[in-house]
């Protein structure tokens, strides 16, 4: 999502990379430099002109100059600074005791609020609620019909009265409706409203007098120029807000609204809508974006989402054979299988540190059918192949190719990748984080650079498979 | 109400915010110097023109002030029209008709840009200009397009084709060309579903509506329209370039401009875009969208 940014940020950072020490000449010109790659996110200039001016007084303090490897106190001012400025956080959503919980949804027109409101539906029915769909969107035309068929497909009820133009009684319609049914939660879906609209201010304003929400939320376009900052303060005065809500996260804004609105408003971003499937709809975490503004990839969403694939004995058992680089063939694959349940490899492959601002350099594309393949191929193979794969020689890759159906090269541009892997495996599981980073960077970079990334169409298969020779030695270097 | 002054009033807001800005940093009959280029710098990022914009017409104003062809405050601002105005080369803004047969317009944009109420402004317009339209509707993928579209055409009175909601889009492209030739449509207007151009899948969706368009109708879709949210900020211009590498957009429907405090988002587009602006959305009522014009445009951002 924010990869221009990273890769921009990154670019800055290497400038500096080698120089000894962050002095004055040099801080300015990288300042200038992170000033025009923030003004391209979009972050306003107000909040753009305050971070540069914090981020060189911190950068010039006493214990950069003790640093001996100034890109990485930088690296860390920045990431501290815009952690600061998107945060402090809190997803959570205060539930009254005496139900239902009043939420209202407000927003400029085409925000994505009528989705956002299936979504946060179903977020809080993941945790128990039982909610009710108000439509009070009157104003566009089968808005109404919109939020019906969202309800249908979660499984829902929703409120809507289509013989009047009269917002401030459907909610309080909506309200009574949820207390009869014994619904916990409702959620209104306000008219979406150009934020000159005084006419539609005054509706949602009336609204909110009229029902009292407990909470308020503004649903906000994350590629709004600008003008984000001026939307959220123009609701913020009519309002009151509780929290903001950024959509269209997944598109590759730089997100700078994410960076300016907190900042300027005060107000705290709740969650982040990330696809269009009503559940994607995520908490904010303000140290995973600034982690990915950076380029350092977002490991953290990573590895939570493989913990809720993996159980924990089994990730043990793999952690060690990891380490001792006695992976084998099937293990690989069973991983690749959890890792991306349920999404997709790109989605996975972004959040790895380095790869994310290749894949928007290289418009690589990546072929979702390569992991069936992959899985099709081992099983074709032998058990005593899958633990050694080392023994696939001429003939047993045509046996295995046959098996799978694909070409004989794939099978051994799958054991190279496998090997590659298990090796790259062995040597991360020993470093630190730091390391591992710029590790994981740098093999990325490398394999792009001599085109073998084997998983990703376009780029050039191994033309022919390592000789036995080539692993024999292969094999001495890495026993060294 | 003339072109000019429906301009005028769509950009009011803009034009108070930019005029308001630049007078208070312009006072009259003031020397120009390095502070007030770093502050005309400032208003102009803060109207979403873009860093590389921004610095390039600063570039244009320091050049002119140090070959001495402007020396006070109060020729910045005419020299900022008349270069901006330059950079829109004489393309062709005019939607391109074919001769015989119906001309096929491709909308295509991200979610929430404003498609399908600019299609139904659209249609009303091309109504206006004497056309026979007809509407696809192939948005099949949001919840209720389908129905929001059918409520405009009826307002406009003209005929839609549509499928169930979830039907193949390229289905329904396909099926709005026969009733287009065979009612002897003049234009048919085809709505497609927003979609990130960073989603790959759907970005080729659109492809292969285009395709299947082409299929049909040789040379079709003669027109591919790009929807862009005037309020978005620099994202708007990896959107254009997106969209045009799945497909051929030959303009842009620049939508929501009078909710845009800033108009510089265009200026922006156009210095680092081929593709011109063709239309503009300039209110919330049905017959709220004008053919765009650089000029008028921009002597409306800068009228006092």
């Amino acid at each position: 999502m924010f990869d221009s940014l990273s890769e921009r940020l990154s670019g800055v950072f290497s400038k500096i990379r080698g120089r000894g020490r962050i002095t004055e000449s040099n801080i300015d010109e990288v300042m200038r430099d992170i000033r025009t790659a923030l003004l391209e996110a979009d972050v306003h200039i107000d909040v753009v002109k305050k971070f540069v001016a914090d981020c060189q007084a911190k950068a010039l303090g006493a214990e950069v100059i003790k640093s001996l490897s100034p890109d990485q106190v930088m690296v860390k001012i920045v990431f501290d600074e815009l952690v600061q400025m998107m945060g402090p956080v809190d997803s959570r959503i205060p539930f009254v005791s005496d139900p239902p919980t009043i939420i209202l949804m407000a927003g400029l027109q085409g925000s994505g609020k009528t989705t956002t409101c299936g979504k946060l539906a179903k977020y809080c029915m993941d945790r128990g609620k039982k909610p009710l769909l108000v439509a009070a969107d009157l104003k566009r035309p089968a808005a109404i019909d919109q939020l019906e068929v969202l309800a249908q497909q979660l499984g829902i009820p929703s409120y809507a009265e289509r013989d009047h133009q009269n917002a401030v009684k459907v909610c309080r319609n909506g309200v009574l409706e949820a207390k009869k049914k014994l619904l916990d939660l409702v959620i209104l879906d306000t008219a979406g409203r150009l934020a000159i609209d005084e006419e539609l201010m005054g509706e949602v304003a009336n609204v909110a007098g009229a029902v009292s929400p407990h909470q308020i939320y503004l649903v906000l376009d994350a590629m709004t120029g600008q003008d984000a900052v001026n939307t959220a303060k123009r609701f913020n005065d009519r309002l009151e807000l509780d929290g903001v809500i950024l959509t269209k996260f997944d598109s590759d804004t730089r997100g700078g609204a994410a960076l300016s609105v907190k900042s300027v408003t005060g107000k705290l971003i709740k969650f982040i809508g990330v696809g269009e499937k009503l559940d994607r709809l995520e908490e904010f975490h303000p140290d995973r974006i600034a982690s990915r503004i950076l380029g350092m990839g977002d490991i953290v969403s990573l590895v939570e989402h493989a913990q809720k694939q993996v159980d924990v004995d089994e990730a043990k058992k793999l952690e060690a054979k990891m380490a001792k680089g006695t992976l084998n063939l099937e293990d690989f694959i069973g991983q690749m299988e959890k890792l991306t349940a349920g999404r997709s490899l790109k989605d996975m492959l972004k959040m790895i540190p380095g790869v994310g601002g290749m894949m928007k350099d290289t418009e690589m594309e990546v072929d979702e059918g390569e992991i069936p393949r992959m899985k099709a191929i081992v099983q074709s193979m032998t058990k005593k192949e899958r633990a050694r794969p080392d023994l696939i020689d001429g003939s047993r890759r045509r046996r295995i190719a046959k098996g799978s159906g694909v070409e004989a090269e794939d099978v051994s541009g799958l054991v190279k990748q496998f090997l590659q892997a298990r090796d790259m495996m062995k040597r991360m599981a020993s470093m630190s984080m730091m390391d591992r980073m710029r590790f994981g960077s740098q093999f990325a970079q490398m394999s792009m650079a001599g085109g073998k990334m084997p998983q990703f169409k376009g780029s050039t298969r191994p033309k022919y498979a390592p000789s036995k020779k080539d692993r024999r030695k292969d094999r001495k270097r890495k026993s060294r | 109400m003339g072109l000019f002054d429906r301009f005028k009033a769509a950009l009011s807001k803009t034009r108070e915010k930019v005029v308001s800005s630049f007078k208070s940093i312009l006072p009259f009959g003031r020397k120009i110097d390095e502070q007030i280029l770093t502050e005309l710098e400032e208003t102009m990022l803060r109207d979403d023109m873009g860093p590389a914009t921004t610095a390039r017409l600063i570039e244009d104003v320091r050049g002119a002030w140090k070959a001495g062809k402007i020396s006070e405050t109060q020729e910045i601002v005419p020299f900022l029209k008349q270069t901006i105005v330059q950079y829109w080369p004489a393309d062709l803004r005019e939607l391109k008709f074919v001769e015989g047969g119906p001309t096929v317009i491709l909308v295509a944009g991200i979610n929430g840009s404003g498609k399908t109420t600019s299609v139904a402004k659209l249609a009303k317009w091309l109504v206006g200009q004497k056309k026979k339209v007809i509407l696809a509707a192939c948005d099949t993928f949001r919840a209720a397009a389908v129905e929001q579209l059918s409520i405009w055409a009826g307002r406009c009175g003209v005929e839609i084709v549509k499928h169930a909601q979830g039907a193949d889009p390229g289905a329904v492209a396909y099926d709005a060309c026969e009733a287009a030739i065979s009612r002897k449509a003049d234009v048919l207007l085809v709505d497609t579903a927003g979609r990130l151009h960073t989603q790959d899948h759907l970005m080729r969706e659109l492809n292969k509506i285009e395709r299947v368009v082409g299929k049909r109708m040789p040379g079709a879709p003669h027109e591919v329209l790009l929807v862009l949210d005037a309020t978005i900020g620099q994202n708007a211009i990896n959107q254009a370039k997106h969209f045009g590498q799945h497909v051929k957009v030959t303009g842009i429907i620049l939508a929501k401009l009078d909710g845009s405090a800033k108009g510089g988002i265009v200026v922006g587009i156009r210095d680092q875009l081929n593709v011109p602006v063709k239309f503009v959305g300039v209110g919330e009522q049905i017959d709220d969208i004008e053919p765009f014009d650089p000029g008028t445009f921009v002597e409306a951002l800068f009228a006092e």
